[in-house]
């Protein structure tokens, strides 16, 4: 969006175009046509001389640590820009500040955790991140050594499990949703309750899994597939809402030029909607896969966990990487050491994977998106 | 109502199977949506139903179901509105940001960071609560006891290890940041730009086009991403399962070492060593958990759903 408008910093340039007329002397009774405004310099080097004072202030009466020293730095930066500012240029023009500097210490302030996890997680996963985390199980393992090598594989089979089921479904509902439902009342009640959907908390998912299975296994079973279809509860409605979002892009020209060759409907949408979104829905999928490996909460209920390596999903308890986390956490032996260095480990590996599908989802729907415009 | 193109009067060389299964696949894929949500409340409740019959003293606690659940769903709701009262500000100070402060080029780059924030795994943010926030939190904690001790939230006996109900009220406002921010940030930038353009040809300050153009417009937005917000706090499980001290019973103290645990965080915490009665029993406090969250949803699209039809900006 063209917006240079909104974000030309200061009003009273405008008022130069005047500037000529001021010639004459005081062509309003007195009244100045240009309005002070602050030195271009002033608000950096005062940001800095806050930043100094902010820093000076942790070393000797406060900690010094990012949040304290990123709030004193805003409150003073805040503070001596308010006041300056009120002097100069007016209270309109000091309110004005102010609140520039209130959101962006906000925005910061959002990304200091952000930040701190990735360290921190890196910090101490490292420790354990070697060849033997990825090559063994954790069968026998009593302290130290012992892998992941089960939760990783338990974690991509049941995570392989849920896209299978879960991707055909939400494009399918999606495909209703664009092409077919044309303002129905199951298409609006589908809209409204996917959305709704998105908001299940994965427990809730997890339950309704372990009740469904009673039906077929009875109370107390565990097993890699249902798992997956706690999982799949959460993962349909984020596939249905990005590819619905995707279809809706492909211009309605290309469907009547299908139409208009007498390809069937069906046709339609698979050689030309679908193909033409393809990009856009990989992205999506990719994002939801990456919501949905780290879920925790579901797998502890439904799947549980093991030490040895189980790879068949549809029979007996697996282990997963973030329960194997969890658990190596929960319920450490003496001494806690190499449990806790396990479950950083794991953490570390499952947020690599998760920031490269990010990563994955962003360039799929940078380099394959189709063209637009011509 | 898939094959409403088949009107009498229009000629098919064949009839189309492929379309008719076609169009038979994708609403029966949205039936199913449908058939699940309707399953997810129907097997909860079926398993649910040994709880709710079940005689007082044989429920976990042994003074029955209300008495077992109250103070989890009290401890639910308390979480999730401290991790409210700190997330609503923050977003729609970063959404504000993002819009219409932050240079155009970059400001996409800066919304995927904060959607970043929401790919962590809760469990890493459990962690992360325990190591990182929890040990940090205690000179607030006692700062707090010390000066605000006056009101209730705050006891005069801040926890050592800072394990406490307002650290897990911090940290699910970082979870729940993303969502409520990816929504603020839709709505302000659909504020009409004739709007926003008028107010600043009136001469407005920046900060007083947004308060008359942008908020105003994006209110009822605003509302609906708070209380989607709400809905992911009241659910979060492992984040709150490893950070929380649970005692049983209700406690406003917000910093002390005895909190009142959560649904979802109990469920996860009991369910791996429950058999019997106990399972019906965390079933019936998911049921009970999942009604508050669909209530709070339901109510935030239909916030979203009306505001989009009359804003005018669809």
């Amino acid at each position: 969006m063209p917006d240079t408008d909104l974000d030309a910093p200061d009003q009273p340039s405008l008022t130069t175009v005047h500037e000529p007329t001021t010639s004459t002397s005081s062509p309003l009774g007195g009244m100045p046509l240009l309005r002070p405004t602050l030195p271009r310099l002033a608000p950096p080097l005062m940001l800095l001389a806050a930043f100094a004072v902010a820093v000076v202030l942790g070393l000797t009466v406060s900690s010094l640590n990012p949040v304290a020293l990123l709030a004193e730095t805003a409150v003073l930066y805040g503070a001596a820009i308010y006041t300056t500012s009120a002097v100069v240029e007016g209270r309109r023009n000091a309110v004005d500040r102010l609140v520039t500097v209130v959101v962006t210490t906000f925005f910061l302030l959002a990304l200091l955790p952000l930040v701190s996890v990735l360290l921190e997680v890196v910090r101490d996963g490292y420790k354990r991140f070697d060849v033997t985390f990825f090559t063994y199980s954790m069968r026998g393992v009593v302290g130290e050594g012992g892998g992941a090598y089960a939760a990783i594989m338990g974690t991509l089979i049941i995570t392989a499990l849920t896209t299978v089921v879960s991707v055909p479904i939400g494009i399918l509902t999606a495909v209703y949703l664009v092409e077919y439902s044309k303002g129905s009342r199951l298409g609006k009640v589908l809209t409204f309750f996917v959305d709704v959907m998105t908001g299940i908390p994965s427990i809730v998912a997890g339950l309704f899994a372990v009740a469904l299975f009673v039906l077929f296994l009875g109370p107390g079973a565990r097993a890699g597939v249902i798992g997956a279809v706690a999982l799949s509860v959460l993962m349909i409605p984020v596939v249905v809402r990005s590819t619905e979002e995707m279809l809706r892009l492909v211009p309605n020209e290309l469907r009547e030029a299908s139409y208009a060759l007498g390809v069937s409907r069906w046709r339609t949408i698979t050689k030309v909607v679908l193909r033409t979104s393809v990009a856009g829905i990989v992205t999506g999928v990719t994002l939801a896969v990456a919501r949905i490996i780290g879920e925790t909460a579901p797998l502890l209920v439904t799947v549980g966990t093991t030490t040895s390596s189980n790879t068949n999903p549809f029979s007996g308890r697996m282990a997963t990487l973030p329960v194997f986390s969890y658990y190596e956490y929960a319920q450490p032996g003496i001494p806690r050491g190499p449990y806790l260095d396990r479950a950083w480990a794991a953490a570390l590996t499952l947020i690599i994977i998760v920031m490269a599908l990010n990563l994955i989802a962003r360039l799929v729907s940078r380099f394959f998106a189709p063209k637009t415009g011509r | 109502m898939s094959t409403t193109s088949d009107k009498p009067g229009v000629v098919h060389d064949a009839p189309r199977y492929g379309d008719r299964i076609f169009a038979g696949a994708a609403t029966g894929a949205g039936v199913l949506i449908l058939l699940v949500l309707a399953g997810v409340a129907g097997f909860l409740l079926w398993q649910a139903l040994p709880a709710l019959t079940a005689s007082p003293a044989d429920v976990r606690g042994g003074e029955g179901l209300a008495h077992y659940i109250f103070p989890l769903a009290f401890g639910t709701i308390l979480t999730a509105l401290i991790a409210l009262v700190i997330a609503t500000p923050l977003s729609v100070g970063i959404a504000l940001f993002i819009t219409h402060y932050a240079p155009r080029r970059i400001a996409i780059a800066l919304g995927y960071v904060v959607d970043l924030l929401a790919a962590v795994p809760s469990i890493i943010y459990g962690l992360w609560g325990v190591y990182v926030v929890a040990p940090a939190s205690v000179p607030v904690a006692t700062w707090l006891s010390t000066w605000l001790g006056f009101l209730p939230f705050f006891g005069p006996d801040p926890s050592a290890s800072g394990r406490t109900t307002l650290v897990v009220g911090v940290v699910l406002a970082i979870m729940i940041l993303p969502v409520m921010t990816a929504v603020n940030r839709e709505v302000f930038l659909q504020t009409p730009r004739l709007h926003e353009e008028a107010s600043l040809a009136l001469g407005a300050t920046r900060w007083e086009m947004i308060r008359q153009a942008v908020l105003p417009f994006g209110r009822s937005g605003v509302i609906s991403g708070a209380m989607l917000g709400l809905g992911r706090a009241l659910g979060e499980t492992m984040a709150v399962a490893i950070i929380l001290s649970v005692a049983a019973g209700v406690h406003w103290d917000i910093i002390g070492t005895a909190n009142s645990g959560t649904i979802a965080a109990d469920i996860a915490l009991q369910f791996p060593e429950s058999s019997g009665l106990d399972v019906n029993t965390l079933v019936a406090s998911g049921l009970v958990l999942f009604f508050i969250t669909l209530l709070v949803n339901m109510a935030a699209r239909w916030v979203i759903a009306r505001r989009s039809d009359f804003s005018g900006a669809n």
